[in-house]
């Protein structure tokens, strides 16, 4: 039976042969592998303060702390229960445009015009469609043959589809030639990052509910999907997001730096983060440690015994998939508005899934502490590497050219693709040699 | 000098010890059949003879050869044949094909060979353009057998060849397993039906949690009054 | 009539060319599941590196197709198609290699093949930067028009896709007698069986990855080739192939290579139906309608900018009514 020995989850290491168990870590009252590596991860942030000044430096921090909101929400998608969520871009973009749509001012053209009023007619058209076809699909109960009730249903869904789309286009054309865009609703900004998480979780509600019942690489298909279709609507939907115009500035929850300049107003909103991060901390470790942790992580260490815990198994799944692309939604929706625009051709897999996927991995999965770091280290990694790697690209370019008469044209595109290349790499390396991160989870011994 | 050797073996899955010092021996010519309660470490044996499991204590010789821990591939070269309890045929590949992967490390003799396991398992002979997934039990059993023969072996390993077969083809088995024996391959097999394996066995190994209980040629085994109550079934 | 013609011309045609493509895309990546158990995610950046290749070539030797009447991209396909199986195995043996023997989840070997990407897709665009750039290096893409009695516009076919179809079906009918003749398709066939009877019979799983990874690397090098043969080389279509790929072979059923190729077409020409502009077909009833119903002037199921919902959503209706796919395949 290799088969299913080679399928045995979790110690990715294998355990030594022979009969000594994998060494249990002592119980120790300092926790110094931890306490070293934030120190240095400290020293770190300090040099960057110290060479590049506290503007920029307070700036790396909310973004890497935004970061570090994401990273929470994928550590407890694959640390916690072992799912892959390949599309968080997608989770990052969505929260970003409620943060957008609720706090930017109010268009007062549109609102003036018919153009409210038309929309709402389609809106109230595609309920029905749904609605009809809905009803047309539970004809055979009334004695309508099978077949019959599925062309039927078939054939109307798709009308409806092509009548209400067509009606979309046309109001949606009249948006954007009389006003542009339908401007915002101008609420306060974090009501679009509260509504941000929901809309997120509720995508990976739909998504979940497909795919968590299914072989684990079908949902890697699905959410880098989903990531896709999510960017492609908010690039092209020009009445709404004003597609590749984008949209700024974007107001702030804190006094923004106009008011009270950079320093202040960036250390404001890291305050703000802060806060958020603290709390979410807060209920992860709870949830961590509560029964309800502890089966999810029965589960995803040992499918069969754990289903024998029942049909619950899909529930939980669930929870924690939803509740990780919350996470995901807000984070995306606070870095958005830091960023100050809303662009949904910035959102890249790279930065917005891979990047993510690295500090997860790096970090420690399933250690909120690990991930945490992994998220800061990675973010200031990443940052710094920008400039360096512009720098190499120049040294390499001199190079090719008085070897081979290379001259590649748009450094700056090509110093990017090397980092791809570079976080490719990295994530390769960490899965070979620190499978569980540089400050592991640490798994309670269950006989 | 023995065909098969095993002395004090121990091993397991994953730092679990299952075997803990399990002795066997086996002249060219004879059939050795293992008996013992489910869980006994029997299939663990059979599959540490063949390399799949590490091995932590002891020693395995084939004719003299130490050949504790090499790997299934290697052992196959050297003429070790194995019939897994489960999942021992491909299903989607013909009953031919079944055959043929037998004898991937000598296809020259594939055709000469394919012709004898079909006269010696009539009923594949007609089968055998058929996925092996869609035969009957003991014609899937016939096909696991013919495989395993393929590849000419010396020493033949059988994982409960007769499980959840019919008495009718219970018997052709055991027929079938003393006609491969008469032409001088040895084998070693696990069998729940221990009466009649017993019966047909030129030594027997009757194991317990892991251990040799009783050890001793397939007759005495059957008459002894000990055996017979605690492992026979009365 | 003319409608008909373009209809023709824009669906069926460009329905079989997307088709024969994801079907080789598909079918590369099914074969990897059905020997690794992995869905590999790297298989379209696989594509555009054995376009790379091809194109480098092309660029190297523009008039090595002359002689023989076809495109220089033709001629350089096979030596692409070796170097691009160098790479997958050389890949295999430094990157999923190691994983493998230390048995990690099917789910990590998926993370470590997006790593992959990366590294494939960073290495291209920092060479070949992210421009397209034409296959047909100093030529002219040939292209045929058929005339039909009675009917102005004339079927239009390229030389691209004829060659594109030749291919594919030469592709189809090697590997299936490969898969159902050779002592090593056989060997294949098995090991994605029962992997574990397989090593107990001998066969040499070493070499049968090794095998795979090449059988990959040649249909991914064709794949991508036939699809810029076809329009351009475009080194950022990766999350874009992914999809209808990944679509088609779970719609055929994951590991079972015909499936692979049915699911192909299924998605290429739901693809091309989807995006189609049906009021083109019911122009010749327009003038007889009655003035209360209008027809809008695009009558497409979604715009082109949406294409990749399409695969998305053939993905998601298979996986919840059908998540074996059409054929059953080996995997849930
Ligand atoms: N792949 C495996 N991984 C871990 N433990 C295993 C594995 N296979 C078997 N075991 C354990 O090893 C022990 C012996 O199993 P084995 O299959 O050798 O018994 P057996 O004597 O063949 O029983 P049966 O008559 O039911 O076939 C059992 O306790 C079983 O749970
Ligand atoms: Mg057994």
């Amino acid at each position: 039976m290799t088969a299913s020995s080679s399928q045995r989850p979790a110690p990715q290491q294998p355990a030594p042969q022979g009969a000594t168990p994998p060494e249990a870590p002592a119980p120790r009252t300092l926790p110094v592998r931890e306490l070293a590596l934030f120190g240095g991860l400290a020293l770190v942030v300090l040099a960057v303060f110290a060479t590049m000044g506290p503007a920029y430096s307070t700036r790396m921090l909310v973004e890497a702390s935004c970061y570090a909101i994401l990273a929470l929400g994928l550590t407890i998608q694959w640390g916690y229960a072992g799912q892959f969520n390949a599309g968080i871009m997608g989770f990052v973009a969505l929260g970003g445009f409620s943060a957008t749509f609720f706090s930017i001012p109010v268009n007062p053209a549109f609102w003036a015009s018919d153009l409210p009023g038309r929309l709402g007619w389609v809106l109230l058209a595609m309920v029905v469609v749904t609605a009809i076809v809905f009803g047309i699909s539970r004809l055979d109960r009334i004695g309508l043959p099978k077949l019959l009730r599925t062309i039927l249903a078939i054939a109307a869904g798709l009308i409806g589809y092509l009548v209400v789309i067509s009606w979309l286009r046309s109001v949606t054309g009249d948006i954007e030639s009389q006003v542009e865009f339908i401007g915002g609703l101008g609420l306060p900004v974090w009501l679009g990052w509260i509504v941000g998480g929901v809309l997120a979780g509720g995508v990976g509600y739909v998504i979940g509910h497909i795919c968590l019942g299914l072989r684990s690489d079908y949902l890697v298909i699905a959410t880098l999907g989903i990531a896709e279709i999510i960017k492609a609507f908010l690039k092209n939907s020009d009445w709404l997001t004003r597609g590749t115009a984008t949209i700024s500035p974007l107001p702030w929850p804190v006094p923004d730096p106009g008011e009270v300049g950079f320093l202040t107003a960036r250390a404001l909103y890291l305050s703000v983060t802060v806060v958020m991060i603290a709390v979410i901390f807060f209920l992860l470790h709870r949830a961590y440690h509560a029964p309800w942790g502890r089966m999810i992580r029965a589960i995803r260490d040992n499918e069969v015994s754990a289903a024998a815990m029942g049909k619950s198994i899909n529930r939980r799944r669930q929870e924690i998939f939803v509740f990780g692309c919350i996470l995901m939604g807000v984070g995306g929706a606070v870095l958005t508005s830091f960023n100050g625009l809303f662009d949904p051709q910035g959102y890249l897999p790279l930065n917005h899934t891979f990047l993510v996927l690295v500090m997860v991995i790096l970090g420690g999965p399933g250690n909120n502490l690990g991930t945490l770091f992994g998220a800061v280290l990675v973010y200031v990694i990443w940052i710094m590497s920008g400039p360096l790697a512009l720098a190499l690209m120049h040294a390499v370019t001199a190079l090719g050219d008085s070897w081979f008469d290379w001259q590649p044209g748009n450094l700056d595109s090509r110093a990017l693709q090397a980092r791809v290349f570079v976080i490719g790499l990295l994530i390769l390396l960490v899965l070979r040699f620190a499978p569980r991160g540089l400050i592991p989870e640490k798994v309670a011994h269950h006989d | 000098m023995p065909l098969l050797e095993a002395v004090d073996v121990h091993g397991g899955y994953g730092g679990m010890n299952i075997l803990n010092g399990v002795n066997m021996t086996i002249e060219a010519d004879e059939i050795g059949v293992i008996v013992g309660p489910n869980g006994a470490g029997k299939s663990t044996m059979l599959k540490a003879v063949f390399g799949l499991l590490t091995i932590t204590q002891g020693e395995i010789r084939l004719r003299g050869e130490a050949i504790t821990n090499l790997s299934p591939h290697k052992l196959v070269e050297m003429g070790m044949g194995f019939v897994p309890q489960e999942k021992n045929i491909f299903p989607s590949l013909s009953v031919e094909e079944n055959l043929e992967m037998g004898a991937f490390l000598k296809p020259a003799t594939a055709s000469r060979l394919k012709a004898q396991i079909y006269e010696f398992f009539p009923p594949l002979l007609e089968k055998r353009r058929q996925p092996a997934g869609e035969l009957s039990g003991g014609q899937r059993q016939m096909v696991a057998m013919g495989r395993a023969l393929m590849n000419e072996p010396s020493l033949l390993l059988l994982d409960e060849p007769t499980a959840g077969l019919s008495p009718r083809y219970m018997n052709e088995i055991f027929d079938r397993v003393k006609t491969i024996n008469a032409a001088g391959v040895g084998v070693l097999m696990v069998e729940q039906n221990a009466k009649q394996a017993l019966r047909i066995a030129h030594k027997g190994f009757v194991l317990a949690a892991g251990q040799n209980r009783f050890s001793d040629t397939g007759e005495a085994l059957l008459n002894d009054p000990q055996v017979a109550k605690s492992f026979l079934g009365g | 009539m003319n409608e008909l013609i373009y209809f023709f011309n824009y669906v069926v045609v460009a329905g079989s060319v997307t088709g024969c493509i994801y079907a080789i895309g598909a079918v590369g990546v099914t074969l990897i599941y059905s020997i690794l158990r992995f869905a590999h995610f790297a298989h379209a950046d696989m594509m555009t590196l054995g376009t790379l290749a091809v194109l480098l070539l092309t660029l190297a030797f523009p008039h090595a197709g002359d002689p023989l009447g076809l495109p220089t991209a033709i001629v350089m396909l096979p030596v692409a198609m070796a170097l691009t199986s160098l790479v997958a195995v050389g890949i295999d043996r430094a990157f999923y290699q190691p994983l493998r023997s230390h048995g990690v989840k099917p789910i990590v070997m998926v993370i470590a093949s997006l790593g992959v990407t990366l590294m494939l897709q960073g290495l291209i665009r920092l060479f070949a930067g992210t421009g397209s750039q034409n296959l047909y290096v100093d030529a002219r893409k040939e292209i045929f028009r058929i005339d039909v009695p009675g009917v102005t516009r004339p079927i239009i076919l390229t030389e691209p896709q004829i060659i594109l179809f030749v291919i594919t079906i030469v592709a189809v009918v090697g590997l299936h007698l490969f898969l159902t003749r050779a002592r090593l398709g056989k060997a294949m066939r098995a090991m994605s069986d029962n992997p574990d009877l397989a090593r107990a019979s001998g066969i040499n799983t070493r070499l049968i990855i090794t095998l795979t990874w090449i059988i990959a690397g040649s249909l991914a090098t064709i794949a991508g080739t036939l699809l810029s043969l076809d329009v351009a080389f475009k080194p950022d279509l990766s999350f874009f192939l992914l999809l209808p790929i990944f679509a088609a072979a779970i719609v055929g059923g994951v590991g079972h290579p015909y499936g692979a190729i049915a699911g192909g077409f299924l998605v290429g020409f739901a693809e091309t139906l989807a995006v189609f502009n049906w009021s083109v077909l019911l122009r010749p009833v327009r003038d007889s309608l009655p003035t209360w119903l209008e027809l809008p002037n695009n009558l497409a199921l979604v715009g082109t900018e949406y294409k990749i919902v399409v695969p998305f959503f053939i993905l998601v209706a298979v996986l919840i009514w059908r998540p074996t796919g059409i054929f059953k395949g080996k995997v849930i």
